[in-house]
């Protein structure tokens, strides 16, 4: 773990690794587009895939979840908040993808 | 440590951000940032349903510019990094720098409500109007929606400059910055769903 971070404080530390993380993620689905690097169903995918990562680096070092010291009540309202959007967009997707195979 | 602190007279509580006790205190302000994720989420879920229905107009691949798209989001992640400086500077209780960062944040945020604006000019002169295709309405309802946040979030920004000039670096003035701060870079994860989901397959 030594590192040129060594001794820095550690809110620092935290800020810096979030944003360099940040830079890497957000610079690795922009260069596959700009470049046309991958086909265009594994590019979608690779794109979802790190954007995922990319909102769970934010929140990590960003925001400062962890499952230790965030309050239980915090954690329970972002579930309870993602549950809600899986129902909602993954249903209004499912429905309106579904009704468009079927009219075509 | 925490009771060194303690007597200094800002007296930010000792220890990395404190979450605990803070994010406590801050709860009905994370209640309303899931809200306000819930409702981005739908407006997502509406553009990506009509996100190819053209109707004869411009196409995504023709309208977005990707380095403009990157431009806007390097803009944004700097400014989180540095409203992240800010509040390391809150809470050594340096009054001078932490102006300096929120500064900077809003030069930045500002930046990139200009890059959005001057695209959206862009589009409107080229007859891409809301009006004017599926797309476009869910385009610029996603995208605007957004712009709106950060627009009333360098406002916020600003009041808070105000009150730290005019009160100084009170308790009260410290915790509304903390809320803030989940505010601004609640705004840079939702960027990340619209680049992803908006403009990159656009480009693809």
């Amino acid at each position: 773990m030594s590192n040129p971070t060594h001794g820095m404080a550690p809110g620092l530390r935290i800020y810096l690794t979030g944003f360099t993380l940040a830079l890497i993620l957000t610079a690795i689905p922009f260069g596959l587009v700009a470049f046309e690097i991958l086909p265009r169903t594994p590019a979608l995918l690779t794109i979802a895939v790190l954007a995922i990562v990319q909102v769970l680096v934010h929140l990590r070092y960003f925001l400062h979840l962890d499952l230790k010291h965030t309050p239980r009540e915090n954690l329970f309202a972002l579930l309870f908040a993602a549950f809600l959007i899986f129902i909602m967009v993954g249903g209004s997707l499912w429905i309106m993808f579904d009704l468009h195979h079927r009219m075509m | 440590m925490s009771a060194a602190s303690q007597s200094a007279p800002v007296a930010m509580p000792a220890g990395f951000l404190d979450t605990e006790r803070r994010s406590k205190r801050a709860l009905g302000f994370w209640v309303y940032l899931m809200s306000d994720a819930i409702i981005f989420a739908l407006v997502f879920a509406t553009y990506v349903v009509l996100s190819r229905n053209y109707a004869g107009g411009p196409t995504a691949a023709e309208l977005f510019d990707l380095k403009r798209t990157f431009g806007e989001t390097m803009l944004l992640l700097f400014s989180s990094a540095t409203f992240g400086f800010a509040t390391l500077a809150m809470l050594e209780g340096n009054r001078a720098r932490l102006l300096v960062w929120l500064v900077l944040t809003v030069a930045l945020g500002a930046g990139f409500v200009a890059l959005e604006i001057g695209e959206f000019l862009g589009m409107i002169e080229g007859g891409a109007t809301p009006d004017r295709s599926a797309f476009l309405s869910a385009f610029f309802t996603l995208v605007g929606l957004h712009g709106l946040h950060v627009s009333v979030g360098l406002v916020w920004i600003l009041v808070l400059m105000g009150q730290l000039l005019i009160k100084g670096l009170t308790r009260p003035v410290a915790s509304r910055l903390f809320r803030l701060g989940l505010f601004w870079h609640f705004l840079d994860i939702i960027w990340i769903g619209i680049f992803s989901v908006v403009y990159l397959p656009g480009v693809l």
